[in-house]
């Protein structure tokens, strides 16, 4: 699986994300730095503007008046000779101060209101219906309402503007603040007994860090523009106080004798409005949204052409094709980055068998399925190796080839049945397309066929089944569709990555019970990908147990489970609580020290060594897949054949017990005790 | 789970046999107003006991109520009936300053290791959270939370750390230490280990145990995996669409299951050994049970009947009640 490669990476993300605020996607981006240089700028010259600006506002040059820039006035003056430049920066404090007003109030109503309603659902009746309300005022009117109350006082206005915005934000704002107020770990504080207040503060108000920023710098660019758009129409601040508006709106009426008037003030404004929207992009964009560790489309279209020429090349080490068998030879799927995944994997699947492809997350079983269909992550690509389907060579063929095979030679069914299926069209729909694409059938021909699939992966109703949305099936019944669409290609081949891990063991068990018949019937072999012992033992013939991209074990399901020679599947089998019944349940399961090591750590000898109970010197050195005297089966440990002589079992290891307090009684016999002392 | 056998209470003695937790009656609906009061209850008149150092398993297919029961006596969901007291004590309308003082013997590890650790807090101040709720200070607080990473098999270094920097079985560990920090008495574990590999489930499983032998802890363990329930638990309730079908000592339930649901159940949960699982599907397949997918449910009489071998006219008028049959108290009317 993909999970455990980019381990690291994820770390480097994670720190990212603790630290975006101070500003590391903001540097990167290189518009969110332009616009942060800019906005810095402007807060610096328009704070320290008393200080330097050559000429009072109010200065009249009647000797200059509506000039263009020159050595005195370097933006030019206006229809009074007043230095535009010192007009410029003199109003920008207010301008900038007064838009942040509409920040803070706009987004922090906004945000106070999302962390209300996630914290109590009455709340967010109650503030939904309010917003409802705000957001359907007239906005312009009310602001203009208050104008003509209270005069033009500017803060206030703002303010007032912040509060008519922050519907909206609150709109923003709740969905996400509902989902972190949903997390475990805020159940997990409630049980901590914190209060409510605590838990918005502590656990959710941090997750939405993000978006508050983002808003901010959006909102804070809207604020600007509204506020210039008032001054135009006369509502700014009194005169002769300057304004952007105002300067735009004077600069309006000499738009044909004195054109360059409009272009100080106008450029400022734009880029002060720009700036802010930039921030506000680079803030809001997904870190790692493009994935720059990985190489170029190009470039990887390119290795993945010498891969293939590359295993094209290899000689084909097969007899005369047999129809529906399938032989994966040295298969080594890895990162483009060279970091391999899965490792020198072989095995064959005769045509109405199961082979099983099992063990822990992180051990390339998915990895080595999904290279079958030819449908890796992008990232990840077939290394070496071959996978010969009918005598073709599926690892050197192009993505046309591939399509050709996939739906109709192999199919595939996932982990999560919702996924197979598009939530906005019906059962029906879906399959009947998959078989007219696949099959080439007419619209009732494919209908009729539709029907009897659904029927054979034991659907009873099937007419009205067809008529459903995905979203209206229980999980068993949408992993039956799945099947079901899996099959409509009538497919020689399954590939099932852990079909039945999300669900029921009462539906796994019939789920299971289906494939078998369907093996059974149509005489099609299906590679099933698990972790559970007892799904291999149910339905797979023979089974190869993977650990850390490599197969250290395959053979005949009864003889490796039965009889298991790897250390790996000893510990395994001794971990699972299913292989005991309540009467000879062992006060402690085994478990293997340590976890399975990410792809880069891997040893060059034995990569189960770190971990292995029987582990010497001898496991240093890379060991072979060699036969393992049980069967048919093959081994890769160079102590198979001493551990089996000697019958050695893997002993219950475990977590060290600092202060061991021995118990007196087995818990088990505990119960008894205490109902004794009742009696 | 003495719902037959009252407990004898002396008089002086009281405080100590009071069970850990007794639930009665229970009954959890979903959604408000008239849609909660039409719909089928999530748990509907679930019973059961936990006594003192003893861990009970809940188990039942997804959407059978075990988890809103832990949310329930957790007072993460309102109880819309029924009682549940903690150490004799009525906690189901409980507000949340007599849940603060009551959280700390009555502690949660929850079921995915990547949502239950708040990612942008150190795996220190998840863990001190609790104690610093109720007074401790800082320092106190940040040693107690080193030593219960070190009981649970982690280095004391991991306090300043983040949970993305541990695996999910490590992360699991870290749950179950910061449930056990303010040593508790009893913990819910809902679902606990399904989210784990083999390997590191064992170890997580051996800790509980180990902690329990350890500590007396009462453990109300919720899970789908009848096998890992076994493991743990000394008694076994089985739920189904928010009922009790069957409950009573882990051996007789799992080894000698009496209820039909709880048959199916046992005989679906495959083992890891191809002679004895073909054995099991044989037996399954014999049972008759029929598949969930194509009943839906209707309210009144067994929840169960329309997938049961042995349903009859009796199992849609009349709701059968808990009765014993052999070990366990089973509700069937003909189990």
């Amino acid at each position: 699986m993909i999970p455990t490669l980019p381990a690291t990476t994820l770390s480097t993300q994670r720190k990212s994300a603790l630290t975006k605020l101070s500003g590391h996607r903001l540097l990167a981006s290189p518009a969110g730095l332009a616009g942060t240089v800019w906005l810095a700028a402007m807060i610096i010259a328009s704070l320290t503007a008393p200080w330097w600006m050559p000429f009072k506002t109010e200065d009249q040059d009647f000797t200059a008046v509506l000039s263009g820039p020159t050595a005195a006035h370097w933006l030019g003056t206006d229809e009074l000779g007043r230095d535009i430049l010192s007009r410029i920066f003199a109003s920008a404090a207010e301008t900038l101060g007064t838009s942040f007003i509409t920040v803070m109030v706009g987004v922090g109503l906004g945000t106070l209101m999302a962390l209300a309603a996630a914290n109590s659902q009455r709340a967010e009746g109650v503030i939904s219906r309010v917003t409802e309300i705000m957001m359907s005022l007239p906005g312009t009117v009310i602001i203009l309402a208050v104008i003509g109350a209270v005069g033009t006082n500017i803060p206030l206005i703002m303010g007032i503007l912040g509060v008519l915005i922050s519907a909206g934000i609150y709109r923003v704002m709740l969905g996400q603040a509902k989902s972190l107020q949903n997390q475990l770990y805020v159940d997990a504080a409630k049980v901590d007994g914190l209060n409510p207040l605590a838990i918005s503060v502590r656990h959710v108000l941090p997750g939405l860090s993000t978006t508050i920023v983002v808003q901010s710098a959006l909102i804070f660019a809207v604020g600007l523009l509204i506020q210039a758009g008032l001054a135009f129409i006369g509502f700014g601040p009194p005169l002769p106080q300057p304004s952007w508006g105002g300067m735009i709106q004077s600069a309006s009426q000499h738009v044909y004798d004195a054109p360059w008037l409009m272009v100080p003030t106008g450029v400022v404004l734009a880029l002060t409005v720009l700036s802010a929207n930039a921030i506000g992009n680079a803030l809001g964009k997904a870190p790692n949204a493009t994935a720059s560790h990985l190489p170029s489309a190009a470039i990887r279209r390119k290795r993945a052409t010498q891969a293939a020429a590359a295993a094209a090349a290899a000689p084909i080490v097969q007899n005369p094709p047999v129809a529906g068998q399938l032989s994966v030879r040295g298969l080594s799927v890895g990162v483009d980055g060279g970091t391999p995944l899965v490792t020198d994997v072989s095995f064959d699947v005769e045509p109405g068998t199961v082979l099983g492809l099992v063990g822990e997350s992180g051990c390339g079983k998915t990895m080595t399925a999904l290279s079958l269909m030819g449908l890796l992550p992008s990232g990840v690509a077939v290394t070496g190796g071959q996978i010969l389907w009918n005598g073709k060579n599926l690892a050197a063929a192009t993505d046309k080839d591939m399509e050709a095979v996939r739906g109709r030679d192999i199919a595939l069914i996932s982990q999560e049945p919702m996924r197979a299926l598009d939530p906005m069209f019906t059962v029906g729909y879906q399959l009947t397309s998959a078989i007219r694409r696949l099959r080439s059938f007419g619209r009732a021909a494919a209908r009729a066929e539709a029907l009897d699939l659904l029927e054979k992966v034991g659907i009873v109703d099937a007419p009205r089944i067809l008529k459903t949305y995905p979203h209206q099936i229980s999980g068993g019944m949408a992993q039956r569709v799945a099947i079901a669409l899996a099959l409509s290609g009538k497919p020689r081949l399954l590939v099932a990555d852990e079909p039945t891990t999300a669900l029921d063991v009462t539906v796994q068990a019939e789920i299971l019970s289906l494939l078998r018949s369907l093996v059974k019937d149509t005489g099609m072999s299906v590679v099933m990908v698990t972790h559970d012992l007892g799904v291999v033992a149910d339905i797979c013939d023979q089974v190869a147990v993977m650990y850390a991209g490599q197969v250290v074990e395959n053979g005949a399901t009864d003889s490796i489970l039965d009889d298991p020679r790897h250390p790996y599947t000893l510990a395994l089998l001794a971990a699972d609580p299913h292989a005991n019944s309540a009467h000879d349940m062992p006060e402690r399961l085994a478990t293997i020290k340590g976890q399975v090591p990410q792809p880069k750590d891997w040893p060059s000898g034995c990569r189960f060594a770190a971990r292995c109970q029987f582990a010497g010197s001898a496991c240093e050195v890379p060991v072979p897949l060699l036969p393992s005297g049980s069967g048919e089966g093959r081994v890769r440990c160079v102590k198979a054949d001493e551990l089996a002589m000697e019958g050695l079992a893997w002993v219950a290891t475990d977590v060290p017990v600092v202060n061991p307090v021995p118990a007196e009684v087995p818990a088990r016999h505990r119960l008894d005790i205490i109902e004794k002392d009742m009696a | 789970m003495s719902i037959e056998t009252p407990l004898r209470q002396d008089a002086g003695t009281t405080v100590q046999h009071q069970p850990m937790l007794q639930v009665q009656d229970l009954v959890v609906r979903y959604g408000r107003g008239r849609k909660a009061a039409t719909a089928q209850p999530a748990v509907d008149g679930v019973s059961f006991t936990i006594q003192r150092g003893e861990t009970v398993g809940l188990v039942g297919e997804s959407g059978s109520g075990k988890s809103t029961i832990g949310k329930a006596i957790l007072g993460l969901q309102k109880a819309s009936g029924g009682t549940v007291a903690f150490q004799g004590e009525d906690i189901t309308e409980a507000n949340p300053s007599k849940r603060r003082a009551i959280g700390s013997e009555l502690r949660a590890v929850f079921q995915d290791p990547n949502s239950s650790l708040n990612p942008r807090k150190t795996i220190g101040a998840s863990l001190a959270e609790s104690l610093r709720v109720r007074g401790v200070p800082a320092p106190e607080a940040r040693t107690k939370a080193e030593d219960m990473l070190e009981r649970v098999g982690l280095p004391r270094e991991a306090v300043d750390r983040y949970p993305s920097q541990f695996s999910g079985g490590q992360r699991q560990r870290i749950s179950v230490a910061r449930a056990l920090i303010c040593e508790p008495k009893l913990v819910v574990c809902d679902e606990a280990v399904s989210a784990l590999d083999l390997s590191t489930q064992a170890q997580v499983l051996n800790l509980l145990a180990d902690l329990r032998d350890e500590l007396g802890l009462s453990y109300l363990f919720i899970a789908h995996d009848i096998s890992v329930v076994q493991f743990l638990a000394q008694r076994v309730v089985v739920l189904y669409r928010g009922q009790v079908m069957e409950s009573g000592p882990a051996a007789a339930v799992t080894e000698n299951p009496k209820h039909p649901f709880t048959q199916a159940l046992v005989a679906a949960s495959p083992v890891p050994r191809p002679a004895e699982q073909a054995e099991r599907r044989a037996v399954r397949e014999s049972l008759g049970v029929r598949t969930a997918a194509a009943v839906a449910a209707t309210p009144g009489g067994c929840p169960f009947r329309q997938r049961c071998p042995l349903a009859t006219e009796l199992c849609a008028t009349e709701r059968p009640v808990l009765r014993r049959v052999g070990e366990a108290d089973v509700a069937c009317h003909y189990a």
